[in-house]
């Protein structure tokens, strides 16, 4: 038994503790927002929060996270959260959606670290995240328009 | 998805009966309308030109679009797939417009499966999306559905006050009589007006009375794809489900020989192993557990019938069959006397490789046995009737009792639908083999996605053009060598007309431009590597083909090349209106800085015109950047303008990232690539400023999910030979030629 703390909560896994946590997440916990995608670490769907920073979960073992706080795009809160969501929601980014939890949770790690950031950071910090529909020129778009609502 | 050609011919069909669909369209109550609850059900009585059911002749049925709930929410049923080109918003749109609701009060749900309600107008009685075709098929439709509810709730408000309807207003869902004060909301008149006869006819809004159409509607997906609260096909969980993953030949064509399911079993959480016809399944109690038990599985292929050739063999094979006469897609005017008169004859080579749709979602559905028999099966289902109809077969039921729930999909690009059901069939062999004792979801991993087929087919185009003395185009011989999804399948009778699939030579055959001395001719390259519908499919090829000759001939004849296009567009206003708007608002002939380049296309696929200039900065390197497109769209009326904009700036996405650097290859009939490492998609870092401009339109909704995919690379070609002077004409670029 792994005992892991995701979205604040305390959770029990019986599962392989080399079991991907995004596996994990999905078929164990039911945080199905987190979204595989290609399960080698090359398009980000799958990106949640360890610690605050956004990482791979189908690259980290469950039995790896003991004591360290995992949070998906159904328990990212908090005003910076907030804020991306809501810039998402205004300027209608989202097309098939499927991407867009780890689009979401990549933006929010880089405007918690750079409150500013220019395109040149946005692309350091969100070319690993594939988008097949291409929503790019508008979550380009909602981040500064999140980071200037975040002032 | 379906090309412009299957939907157009599907549509003459279908409209063979619209004289008497018009005439005896009449409202019927949905008897199975909840109490309270209004449910709008228009009668549409068609007459398919192909029956795929016995129930062709069964009579008016119910069509029911519209659900007003106590709660004073509108319920609009999606009778198509939203994979993200954001149908759900614009039918939703198109039902509150006519209701004048408040957009706040608005739902959506899909439907379920079922082609006699939920058909496609365009395709006869086949519930499908593709071709483009979703606002375009569904524009009357709901607008009368609309219009009925909103007709029934006045009537409801009249009876219940005893005041002329006419003295009744309705905004923002609420209705209103100013004389007397007295307001009510939709919920709470649906129970009265549920109660009420169907108005026969109805009288649409007319377009400056339009709310919500044309305007700023805020799609309706976004809160769910923000929180990670919509539901796919991938999160859907039945109790006791298990994960299915299949192992699939090497080699297109391979059959399994004999396996060795021992290591496999022997994986924690691996619960069976079965054959099926596509190959071998391993169900295991979670995902992770099904992948490993998949990979430990040892496999005898039997590859006699495969295709064993790499990918220069079959280029090399149809380069040999682009040297001799094709079947005439096309034909006009006396080709060999117009090169033996011509000033200059320019002839050129384009390739195309086989391209996988890569979706972010992959391939995946659930299925569950009922205890009655039936199953049930969850997908994000892009050809329902098709999907269902495989599943029963296969199953041993009437379609009927196989339910098909259709969910948000991940991104399609026509990976989605095909004519055999494809994965669908695959998860109801898995429940077959199992027996129906555990609800399964099958899933696709990336590699199964990347290697599994049904590509944008490989293509080869020889060109041979000519000009005279004066610098016009006067002759134009096109060769095209492709493989056919068609042929061989159930839509084969739609699309395939004297030997040509309309949808491997559409965009080429029926060019807008002028040419007095033209042949248009096809090779069909059988192989058992399978392809499909690639979004804006024969167009995806056939507009980089003829847009980047076209700019080449300009240059031959020194002409500008929008004159040049211009002049060959007599008859094609909207063309015209297009290229102009696009060349002014990109600036387009302005001089550009060393190293940088403007280049311009223009093409209609799906009945609807796009123009694009792009600007280029190619480096040193050959490295190039693509630094703004500006596009101009004619898609008739403009549902949702913003959604409009999405898809012209996804299409240049998807496009661009494919132009780039996507290409499928074969060594010994292996394919070469395997995730998104080796087959890369389009990056942040890449995508250009996207300026987009629609044209004012009042003539009904055409295409728009596909139509911003073909100008983009041939827009690039052009500006790739402005700033350099090479020309780049296959796909994907080989950037090295531009190393200086």
């Amino acid at each position: 038994m792994t005992t892991l703390t995701i979205n604040n909560r305390s959770h029990d896994l019986d599962v392989d503790p080399s079991m991907p946590l995004l596996w994990a997440l999905r078929d164990h916990l039911g945080l199905t927002g987190t979204k595989y995608g290609c399960g080698a670490a090359l398009c980000g769907a799958c990106t949640v929060h360890v610690d605050g920073e956004p990482t791979r979960s189908c690259q980290m073992r469950v039995g790896d996270l003991v004591g360290r706080k995992v949070t998906t795009i159904e328990g990212v809160e908090g005003k910076v959260a907030t804020t991306v969501k809501t810039a998402w929601q205004a300027l209608n980014v989202v097309q098939c959606g499927y991407c867009q939890s780890g689009q979401i949770m990549t933006a929010i790690g880089l405007l918690a670290t750079n409150p500013k950031p220019t395109d040149a950071e946005i692309n350091d910090a969100m070319d690993g995240i594939v988008c097949r529909c291409a929503t790019y020129v508008r979550i380009r778009a909602a981040i500064h328009a999140a980071a200037v609502q975040l002032g | 998805m379906l090309s412009k050609s299957i939907a157009q011919r599907l549509h003459s069909d279908a409209s063979k009966s619209d004289a008497s669909k018009l005439s005896r369209r009449r409202f019927l109550q949905n008897s199975s309308a909840a109490v309270g609850t209004l449910v709008i059900a228009t009668t549409i009585d068609f007459l398919p030109a192909v029956s795929l059911a016995a129930t062709a002749n069964d009579g008016p049925l119910p069509n029911a679009f519209v659900k007003i709930a106590a709660d004073n929410t509108v319920t609009v049923i999606i009778k198509h797939l939203d994979k993200g080109q954001g149908v759900a918003t614009g039918l939703t749109t198109i039902v509150a417009d006519e209701l004048d609701a408040d957009w706040a009060q608005m739902r959506c749900v899909f439907a379920p499966a079922d082609a006699k309600l939920y058909n496609n107008l365009f395709m006869g009685p086949f519930q499908a999306t593709g071709g483009s075709t979703s606002i375009a098929n569904s524009w009357e439709q709901l607008r009368k559905a609309g219009a009925a509810a909103r007709a029934m709730l006045v009537a409801a408000a009249s009876s219940t006050w005893n005041v002329p309807e006419a003295e009744l207003v309705v905004e923002k869902g609420i209705i209103r009589h100013t004389p007397s004060g007295r307001q009510t909301t939709f919920g709470a008149m649906a129970a009265m007006a549920s109660t009420l006869p169907i108005p026969a006819d109805v009288k649409l809004k007319q377009p400056q009375d339009w709310i919500y159409i044309g305007k700023e509607v805020p799609r309706i997906d976004s809160i769910a794809k923000t929180t990670g609260s919509a539901v796919y096909a991938m999160d859907v969980k039945r109790p006791g489900m298990v994960t299915a993953v299949v192992a699939r030949p090497p080699r297109f064509g391979s059959q399994v020989r004999s396996f060795d399911a021992s290591a496999a079993k022997a994986i924690k959480g691996v619960v069976e192993v079965v054959q099926i016809p596509q190959g071998v399944a391993v169900l295991a109690a979670d995902s992770w557990s099904a992948i490993r038990g998949r990979d430990a599985l040892k496999i005898d292929w039997d590859d006699s019938k495969a295709e064993s050739r790499s990918t220069a063999e079959i280029f090399d094979n149809y380069r040999a069959r682009a040297a001799t006469p094709g079947l005439p897609a096309a034909r006009r005017g006396n080709l060999d006397s117009a090169f033996a008169g011509a000033e200059r004859i320019i002839e050129a080579e384009f390739t195309f490789p086989y391209l996988a749709h890569a979706p972010m979602e992959t391939l995946n559905a659930v299925i569950e046995m009922k205890s009655d028999g039936g199953a049930e099966i969850w997908a994000g289902s892009q050809f329902q009737t098709v999907e269902q109809a495989t599943a029963a077969a296969i199953l041993g039921l009437t379609p009927e009792r196989v339910q098909l729930n259709t969910l948000w999909a991940g991104g399609s690009f026509g990976r989605r639908a095909t004519p055999n059901a494809d994965y669908v069939a695959e998860l109801a062999a898995i429940a077959k083999q199992t027996a129906g004792k555990f609800p399964i979801h099958l899933m696709w991993t990336r590699e199964d996605d990347i290697k599994g087929g049904r590509y944008r087919p490989l293509a080869l185009h020889r060109l041979k053009t000519g000009i005279d003395a004066r610098g016009n185009l006067v002759a134009w011989q096109q060769r095209i060598v492709d493989q056919s999804f068609m042929v061989g399948t159930p839509l084969e009778a739609m699309v395939v007309k004297n030997g040509v699939d309309e949808t491997a030579v559409e965009g080429a055959a029926d060019m807008p431009y002028a040419v007095p001395n033209l042949s248009v001719e096809w090779h069909h390259a059988a192989s058992p590597v399978t392809t499909l519908w690639w979004r804006s499919v024969g167009h995806s090829h056939t507009a980089q083909a003829v847009e980047v000759m076209i700019d080449e001939l300009a240059h031959a004849a020194k002409k500008d090349p929008v004159t040049f296009r211009i002049a060959l567009l007599e008859g094609h206003p909207r063309h015209v209106a297009v290229l102009k708007l696009v060349a002014q608002a990109g600036d387009f002939g302005a001089p550009m800085p060393s190293g940088r380049g403007r280049g311009i296309a223009l093409h209609e696929s799906f009945n609807t015109i796009v123009g694009m200039v792009a600007d280029v900065t190619v480096a040193p390197s050959g490295q190039i950047t693509v630094d703004r497109v500006v596009a101009a769209v004619d898609c008739g009326i403009a549902v949702n303008p913003d959604v409009i904009r999405a898809q012209i700036e996804g299409g240049i996405g998807y496009g661009l990232g494919a132009a780039l650097r996507n290409q499928i290859t074969l060594t010994n009939g292996i394919v070469d690539q395997s995730n998104f490492d080796s087959y890369e998609p389009l990056r942040i870092s890449d995508m250009p400023k996207v300026e987009v401009h629609i044209v004012p339109s009042s003539t009904p909704p055409t295409g728009i999910g596909e139509p911003g995919v073909p100008p983009i690379a041939p827009a690039v070609s052009n500006a790739i030979f402005a700033a350099t002077g090479k020309r780049l004409r296959s796909l994907p670029w080989d950037l090295n030629l531009l190393k200086s």
